[in-house]
């Protein structure tokens, strides 16, 4: 039996966290992007899985993880055309179309990998970058600085998409569509643009949150994700749809999940309370949400159509 | 009282509202006004299809078409796509014992299904059928271990309803969070799955693991629970059961809670306006938590039947919510989206999902396809009848000659105050 | 109206979209079927089975044991059953086809293999890991002592650690993993003493990033040789892979998913007790036993990789097996 609180013990569970939490952050970013244009994607899970699937064939056939990257982004941006033409062009209603969008990703990435692989046979990714200068630094260059390149993408994107979100003309119009597309369409905004764009946008980033699990993993198997896509929907409303705000969620799950794993490979924590103590991530991100209290309302035109002329 | 809900105002929007006014705007196409016959008679396109005939024949079509990619896909395989749907067919409704295994494997949709209905209608989104399922079959089954003894007559009807209160307390739960401490129902209920697997893991590998398996292979069930447990079967020497029944009366309970009942009509109209009910007096959150625990408490029951009801008589996993529940908690969101929200039609609609989930094993059995493509192709179905939905009303507009206009208000403002207040009432 | 034709088209493009990703992806190589075998007679099975049959694990372990039995004519495999009354709508599907046997293969199918194998007494089940048989003359149930394996690993991998802590990833402590997993435990902590073996159970069957996760934590609390059990395993060995740790397989020689790292794999081999049962039903003994594979009866072999150099640790393996088959050694929990 070890001892948690030691210094190694805590460096390597904030190092953990992060990486758990990078594709919560990923998926959780796009689905936010989405949602605050009025677009509720519940899709994400199974765009992710083929992401995923899609670097992961990839790079066993070409080991070649940069394009493994791309055809993550690739496989999101078709689906996310998909899925716009889906709500967007033929004004399909949004949560059940993202449902069966889920179901066609878990299925036909799973029979793709069957035909295709079969075997999970290890990739190569990365590997791990040590950023100059900082890496060097004890403790904090192990916690923070010694990551796949993706994770420094993955964190990245929260001031840009803060900045998308915020600071732009875009980002103006993707709010203003989400809260009332009447009154943005009257101002001259097209409506369809704008959503057709966030539902790329949120589509590629969730390939791109799939294509980090396999590679990052090193490997494809049936229903890999195993719900992460729906755990980071849920992020989204714990940080209130904004990058900041989704970043924290994933963080607290991912550190959380973390702290347990290193409980019970220290033996802290054994036999059946070790069920118990899986529940932690879930039971807090609750909690922490019903602490914070915050009571901001969602994008009013959240999963609304929206067509000219009513 | 119907005069206290403008319904032509558009009121402020706030939490998850404009989610379930979609969702409203989907189940308007079963109260839509349709032209009188001589007016689409007269119509010149009248010989190809009327409106109502578009509204079976377009999602019928979407259906066809996500069949004929699967087609495309099981060719792919090197497997015979018609020798694989003839099984498909055959398995799912070919004779007596397939119509019944069909049966079966609608029920906890529908149930589910029916339980969706009670929660989207009053605009809250329960994504915790999952969850609610194995809270539902816990109670159930421990109240089969305590009271192994009891006569049938008396210990079937405990454990439904063992399986009903566990499903409403873990409705409750995220209902209560949702009404009186802002946190959405959405995170709360995905959340809660994951605490609910955990909880069934922990109790099936100890607390009330099979005395023998503790001995030996340590498996994560239960042991055989009492016969005076088992639902009856219907007689007909299928594996039909009571729950069945149960769960069409349900769903003609519900109907009649929905559209009958006071408690039903603030269901709904807090879900058309959860400001103007307010204004008009009424306890919306009492209500949101009502509906959650409604809507859980027929999960709940769903979980229950699985136990209960099984080859097995006991309650096993492989350590997921799927191992149990088959996903029916999910799909059931499905079942009722494609019911138009309407318990009544949630019935058929559980009903054909059952078939091509149940149809399916026969086909990876005749043409040994991966099961891998059945999700998928319930993935595509989903899709394209989802996306014919617009087609099929333009199709139905274009039919109706005249009322053109009309009904394309319908599609968009329209139908949601018909779905609040004008259901067949 | 022209919008309603640009409706059209969209609704036409979306189709075809999906379409093209669909068939495009698809097309390629030829057939799933399994059937095969010499026809040495017309005897048929059928295998439920709760994973992908490929999965380097569970599932694999049965198909490849069935492939290797004679004198059969036919196997068909509905893999993929985890939900467990689809597998049991699958068993008795294929038992109302009249296959000669039919093989649940997962632990969790047994209540339900119980009610449905008394409705079709002349047809021949087997089920496992289990050795419970219902007292039915026609279910055999087969297990894995696959706590000999872990033993026998075990010990090696006691041999060969230089920080002396060993780290094991488990799913659930249940059935065969718990096995395995207590199996290994001995073997390690019996042959060296002062071995620290860090246990971490994921509680998921399913979640590969956690056990990715979990191999990253034995590796910073200063593992240096890994193994586990249960098909989401597979991401941990990339971890051993990258931070040069040995890595131990179980179900089926996994060698595969890292050729450098893999020192040995337990290879369950049922067709040790599956061929005298096939042989059986032609004599009209539908079954009614107990089988465990072992090491002594063949069933559990410990497939070495040559490509990783083992050294001592080879020769203590093969003591251990020596000394399990010949009774010799406990290696159960």
């Amino acid at each position: 039996m070890g001892d948690f609180f030691t210094t190694a013990s805590l460096v390597f569970v904030v190092g953990s966290g992060i990486r758990l939490a990078t594709p919560f952050l990923l998926a959780g970013l796009g689905e936010a992007i989405g949602q605050r244009s009025g677009v509720l994607n519940l899709g994400v899970d199974g765009v992710m899985l083929l992401g995923a699937f899609g670097a992961y064939w990839t790079i066993y056939e070409t080991q070649s993880p940069v394009l493994g990257v791309a055809v993550g982004l690739g496989v999101g941006l078709v689906m996310g055309a998909v899925y716009a033409l889906i709500t967007v062009g033929l004004r399909a209603e949004q949560g059940i179309s993202g449902i069966g969008i889920f179901l066609f990703g878990l299925g036909i990435s799973d029979l793709l990998f069957q035909k295709q692989v079969g075997t999970p046979f290890p990739i190569r990714g990365f590997g791990d970058l040590h950023v100059p200068l900082v890496a060097d630094i004890p403790k904090v260059g192990e916690m923070f600085f010694q990551h796949s390149v993706l994770v420094y993408v993955a964190f990245a994107l929260v001031p840009a998409v803060a900045f998308l979100m915020n600071r732009t003309t875009f980002g103006l119009n993707v709010r203003a569509v989400g809260e009332n597309p009447a009154a943005a369409d009257s101002l001259g905004v097209s409506v369809a643009r704008v959503r057709t764009t966030t539902i790329l946008l949120a589509n590629t980033l969730a390939g791109l949150a799939g294509a980090v699990l396999s590679i990052e993993l090193g490997i494809f198997q049936q229903n890999l994700t195993n719900g992460q896509g729906f755990i980071a929907i849920a992020l989204v409303y714990f940080g209130a749809w904004r990058p900041v705000g989704v970043m924290g969620g994933a963080l607290l799950f991912g550190l959380v999940s973390a702290t347990v794993l290193q409980w019970k490979t220290l033996g802290l924590v054994s036999g059946a309370a070790s069920s118990l103590t899986a529940m932690a991530p879930a039971v807090l991100t609750i909690l922490a949400l019903v602490v914070i209290s915050r009571t901001v309302g969602q994008p009013a035109a959240l999963t609304r159509p929206f067509e000219r002329g009513h | 009282m119907l005069g206290t809900v403008p319904p032509e105002e558009p009121p402020r929007r706030t939490v998850s509202e404009g989610t379930v006014q979609q969702i409203v705007d989907v189940s308007g196409r079963f109260g839509e006004t349709r032209p009188p016959m001589r007016e689409w008679l007269r119509d010149r396109l009248a010989w190809v299809a009327g409106p109502q005939l578009a509204g079976l024949l377009v999602p019928l079509a979407a259906v066809m078409a996500a069949f004929l990619i699967g087609a495309v896909m099981i060719l792919a395989l090197g497997a015979n796509p018609l020798e694989g749907y003839w099984a498909l067919l055959k398995g799912a409704f070919g004779d007596v014992d397939a119509l019944a295994d069909t049966a079966l494997k609608s029920m906890p949709l529908l149930l589910v299904g029916v339980g969706i209905c009670i929660a989207f209608r009053a605009s809250v989104i329960n994504i915790g059928g999952e969850g609610q399922m194995i809270a539902g079959a816990i109670v159930s089954t421990l109240v089969a271990l305590g009271l192994p003894d009891l006569p049938r007559i008396l210990l079937v009807p405990l454990v439904l309803i063992g399986g009903l209160i566990g499903g409403a307390l873990w409705g409750a739960l995220p209902g209560a969070l949702k009404a009186y401490s802002g946190v959405n129902e959405i995170l709360s209920t995905i959340m809660l799955n994951i605490v609910a697997v955990q909880f069934m893991n922990f109790l099936l590998r100890d607390p009330i693991m099979d005395p023998y398996e503790k001995e030996h292979g340590r498996l994560p069930q239960t042991e055989r629970l009492s016969e005076n447990s088992d639902l009856p079967l219907l007689p007909g020497g299928t594996r039909l059961h009571v729950g069945i029944l149960v769960a069409v009366a349900m769903a003609g309970l519900t109907y009649v809670l929905l559209w009958r009942t006071a408690l039903g009509y603030r269901l709904r109209a807090v879900g058309h306006s959860a400001p103007a009910a307010r204004y008009a007096g009424m306890p919306v959150k009492r209500t949101i938590v009502a509906a959650l625990t409604l809507s859980g408490a027929m999960c709940g029951l769903a979980g229950a039947m699985l136990v209960f009801g099984s080859e097995s008589h006991r309650f096993v996993t492989d350590g997921s919510s799927v191992g149990f529940t088959g996903s029916a908690g999910f799909n059931g969101i499905v079942t009722a989206l494609f019911g138009g929200l309407h318990p009544l039609w949630t019935i058929p609609s559980s009903f054909f999902f059952g078939g091509l989930q149940f149809g399916a094993n026969a086909m990876q059995r005749a043409v040994q396809v991966p099961a891998a493509l059945i999700v998928g192709l319930n993935g595509l179905v989903v899709v394209f009848v989802v996306s014919s939905e617009r087609l099929r009303r333009v199709v139905g507009e274009s039919l109706a000659q005249g009322r053109t206009i009309r009904d394309e208000r319908a599609g968009e403002g329209g139908s949601s105050a018909a779905a609040a207040d004008g259901e067949p009432a | 109206m022209e919008k309603r034709h640009h409706r059209k088209w969209l609704g036409l493009a979306a189709l075809l979209a999906v379409l093209a990703l669909v068939a495009g992806a698809c097309g390629s190589d030829g057939g799933d079927s399994t059937s095969g075998g010499d026809s040495g007679g017309d005897f048929r099975i059928a295998i439920v089975a709760p994973s992908a049959s490929n999965d380097l694990a569970f599932s694999q372990s049965i198909v490849d044991g069935v492939a290797a039995l004679t004198g059969v004519s036919a196997v068909d495999v509905t893999d993929g059953t985890f939900i467990v009354d689809d597998a049991a709508a699958a068993i008795r599907g294929y038992a109302e086809e009249g296959y000669d046997l039919v093989i649940a293969h997962g632990s969790q199918y047994g209540g339900s293999l119980q009610e449905i194998a008394g409705d079709f007494p002349d047809v021949a089940f087997a089920w496992g890991t289990s050795s419970d048989t219902f007292g039915l003359p026609n279910v055999s149930a087969y297990t894995a002592a696959s706590d000999q394996g872990g033993y026998v690993m075990g010990s090696m991998a006691a041999s060969m650690t230089n920080t002396g802590i060993i780290g094991v990833i488990g799913p659930i402590a249940v059935g065969d993993a718990k096995l395995y997993v207590d199996g290994f435990v001995n073997g390690a902590t019996e042959s060296v003493t002062g071995i620290t073996v860090n246990v971490n159970y994921i509680e998921s069957f399913s979640d590969v990033a956690l056990a990715a996760e979990a191999a990253q934590g034995h590796v910073a609390n200063g593992a240096d040789i890994l193994t586990g059990t249960a098909q989401m395993v597979v991401g941990a060995t990339g971890v051993a892979a990258e931070h040069g740790a040995k890595w131990f397989g179980t179900q089926s020689n996994q060698t595969a998913l890292g050729t450098d790292i893999v020192v040995a794999s337990q290879v369950y081999k049922w067709e040790a007790v599956l061929q005298g049962l096939v042989d059986g039903i032609k004599e009209g003994d539908l079954g009614g036993e107990s089988h465990t594979i072992t090491l002594e009866n063949g069933g559990l072999v410990i497939e070495f990789n040559d490509a990783v150099d083992a050294g001592h640790a080879r020769s203590i393996g093969e003591k251990a097996i020596k000394d399990i088959s010949a009774g010799l050694l406990q290696t159960g929990a």
